[in-house]
């Protein structure tokens, strides 16, 4: 498994990026976790539905999405929201969809992120699909997806993993291990060794990676972004993390596991690492942090606010979204809403 | 024009899309060396391409979720399953993705596409090869659902259908792939997914249905006239949205109506059919609208398949006693 970043901050290997690049990713993962702890504040006060937090996952999902172009493509879950917003979703829009507005999956024209998959394992073969046109589109453009370590028990994986290896679609399977399909650990969902052996049995590489270690993350999703997309087909990545927090707000992990475990992640946390790292090299103050703490908050509270001032969804928009045109039939259901 | 059966429509009017749209690929099980099970393709990989044409691995969840993933980058993939009753290892993707991704995406994304299946009994075929249970897609939310029972409405409904900016459920009546010829347009036309089609005008009774039953629907009416009724029979070509103002017309019209269908009665669509009636044109009735249809039992091995589909008796007795009502 490939760290590249200790827990205490020492470089283990050469790091591909400078220094500056290590500090924006930093500054990247501040920002989600200031996103994730509001957006669980948020659901405390009633202000959002259930919300699924990603604490300890920041450097799976920001190492993954820092590795994409621009207008490559993300299949991702309700769990992914770092990784989403690194590609270019706004926060605004992510939690729009939380408040339980489906104008919270609307992409910005030119993001190619499609919205979070709530079923778990049906979103991976989309993005195989989308890989294979682009591919017979002649684009260099690829498709990452993202899912937890339950979803690979699906047999949508199967069938995923197998049409990608076969068609050598530019995929990106990306599973962030993180100990647990909400209550039932890894160890007892498959009898495999590792997740990532499994990659072995379709025909593709399957990597590895130490999902706390943004560097880690970065430079082995960037090999395979490199090799899907210079016609080497697809990498199955499994990024071993932990979910510090509950599966969502309506979980209670105490239930089904010792916090003696959780704290041990905690001293392997993602974020500190990286904080350690930069400052051992003169990069990192507390003044600084305080600095970047403010400004996450600002954005992720002008976020909210954006969020919170989208004017109520009407009857007609909901009958409106179903076709290109509504039927003859949902037109009457409009005219008898709204006569 | 030539004399096409509805097979060697829909192999045409597959041709005719890989031949003018290059955003057209076809994927599915056996479909290209082989041509697929009913030989719907035949020919069109060695013509348009291993790139355009595609042998899948047999997993029909990845058939169509795959086929969404293209759909959603620009693509209108048609994809085929080989029967309805293998329709449902998909069921998930159908219902809970492809239907769902323009709406999930307050249509940023959206999923032309067509999904092809063969469906419907009378071959005596194994089980799950026979089924006809489209009302559980027709009852689905931001799919259309689409039957053809003539060769060219074959042509026009599945390039409609292919054309369309939302995913189309193309269902292919097995037991009139080779039983029905007719001449059909060589050039490219659609059919409107949504009308009905009158199949014959009358005044005295109307007969609905739709797929593999037109036949014996339209027997049936043929002996009816015989008997000196006039019998309206309309073929609903499209499950998903129903053309409510046409059969509330015929039926208002008529004020008879029996609707036969080769699915199970319970909550089949001619529950649909008659609640629509009643709600729209009750007043306009002279007797209870009548449903022949198949019995509530899964679709009958070969030797008890005349059991299990509606006769032409059935639906000849069924519609006296709606004109004697």
């Amino acid at each position: 498994m490939l760290t590249l970043i200790s827990p205490d901050g020492t470089v283990r290997d050469r790091l591909s990026m400078t220094l500056d690049e290590t500090r924006q990713l930093y500054v990247d993962m501040v920002e989600a976790r200031t996103y994730d702890h509001k957006c669980m504040a948020m659901q405390r006060q009633g202000r959002l539905a259930t919300y699924a937090p990603f604490e300890g996952q920041e450097a799976a999902q920001i190492g993954a999405a820092a590795a994409l172009r621009p207008d490559d493509w993300v299949a991702a879950t309700y769990r992914d929201a770092a990784l989403m917003w690194r590609a270019g979703y706004p926060w605004a829009l992510l939690i729009a969809g939380r408040t339980g507005d489906e104008r919270g999956g609307q992409a910005p024209e030119g993001v190619n992120v499609l919205p979070p998959s709530i079923t778990v394992g049906g979103h991976m073969i989309h993005a195989v699909g989308l890989a294979w046109a682009e591919a017979l589109n002649g684009s260099d453009r690829v498709a990452l997806t993202s899912f937890g370590d339950g979803a690979t028990s699906e047999g949508d994986f199967h069938e995923a993993m197998n049409f990608a290896a076969v068609y050598r679609t530019p995929t990106i399977f990306l599973c962030q291990n993180n100990g647990f399909a909400i209550s039932y650990p890894r160890e007892e969902q498959t009898r495999s060794e590792s997740i990532a052996m499994k990659a072995d049995a379709y025909g593709m590489p399957g990597v590895m990676v130490d999902g706390n270690d943004v560097a880690a993350v970065l430079t082995v999703v960037g090999e395979a972004v490199a090799r899907a997309r210079s016609g080497g087909g697809p990498t199955f990545i499994e990024a071993v993390t932990y979910r510090l927090g509950p599966h969502t707000t309506s979980d209670d992990p105490a239930r089904y596991r010792d916090e003696d475990e959780a704290g041990e992640w905690r001293d392997r946390d993602p974020l500190e690492r990286v904080r350690a790292l930069l400052e051992r090299a003169g990069r990192w103050t507390p003044q600084w942090q305080a600095e970047l703490e403010a400004r996450s908050s600002q954005v992720v509270e002008a976020a909210v606010a954006e969020a919170e001032a989208l004017p109520q969804p009407t009857a007609e928009e909901m009958l409106s979204r179903m076709y290109a045109e509504p039927t003859s039939a949902l037109q009457a259901q409009i005219d008898e809403i709204d006569p | 024009m030539s004399e096409q059966t509805l097979a060697q429509a829909l192999n045409g009017a597959l041709a005719t899309a890989l031949e003018t749209d290059e955003r057209v690929v076809l994927l599915g099980e056996d479909i290209g060396r082989t041509g697929g099970v009913f030989r719907i393709t035949d020919g069109l990989r060695a013509k348009y391409g291993e790139d355009r044409v595609f042998d899948t691995p047999v997993a029909e969840s990845g058939i169509v979720g795959a086929a969404l993933g293209m759909a959603i980058a620009g693509m209108h993939p048609v994809a085929e399953l080989q029967f309805l009753g293998f329709s449902y290892p998909a069921y998930d993707q159908i219902i809970n993705h492809v239907a769902r991704i323009r709406n999930r995406s307050n249509h940023r994304f959206t999923a032309p596409m067509v999904i092809r299946v063969p469906y419907g009994g009378g071959i005596g075929a194994a089980e799950h090869h026979s089924e006809s249970t489209e009302a559980i897609y027709a009852h689905i939310p931001g799919l259309k659902v689409v039957v053809p029972s003539t060769p060219s409405d074959a042509r026009g409904l599945l390039l409609a259908a292919i054309e369309d900016p939302d995913p189309v459920l193309f269902l292919e009546p097995i037991r009139l792939y080779r039983a029905v010829k007719e001449e059909v347009p060589e050039h490219y036309y659609t059919t409107g997914i949504g009308p009905l089609r009158v199949e014959r005008e009358g005044k005295d009774i109307t007969l609905i249905s739709w797929g593999a039953m037109i036949k014996e629907t339209r027997a049936a009416a043929g002996r009816l006239e015989e008997k000196g009724a006039s019998v309206e029979v309309l073929d609903l070509r499209t499950l998903s949205p129903l053309d409510q103002d046409g059969i509330v017309d015929s039926a208002a019209k008529t004020g008879r109506v029996v609707v036969v269908h080769e699915a199970p009665k319970n909550a089949g669509l001619g529950a649909e059919v008659a609640a629509l009636i009643q709600e729209r044109a009750l007043y306009s009735l002279q007797a209870p609208v009548r449903r022949v249809a198949g019995w509530d039992t899964v679709f009958p091995l070969k030797r008890s398949e005349a059991h299990y589909l509606p006769s032409l008796d059935r639906i000849v007795r069924a519609a006296e006693e709606t004109l004697e009502a």
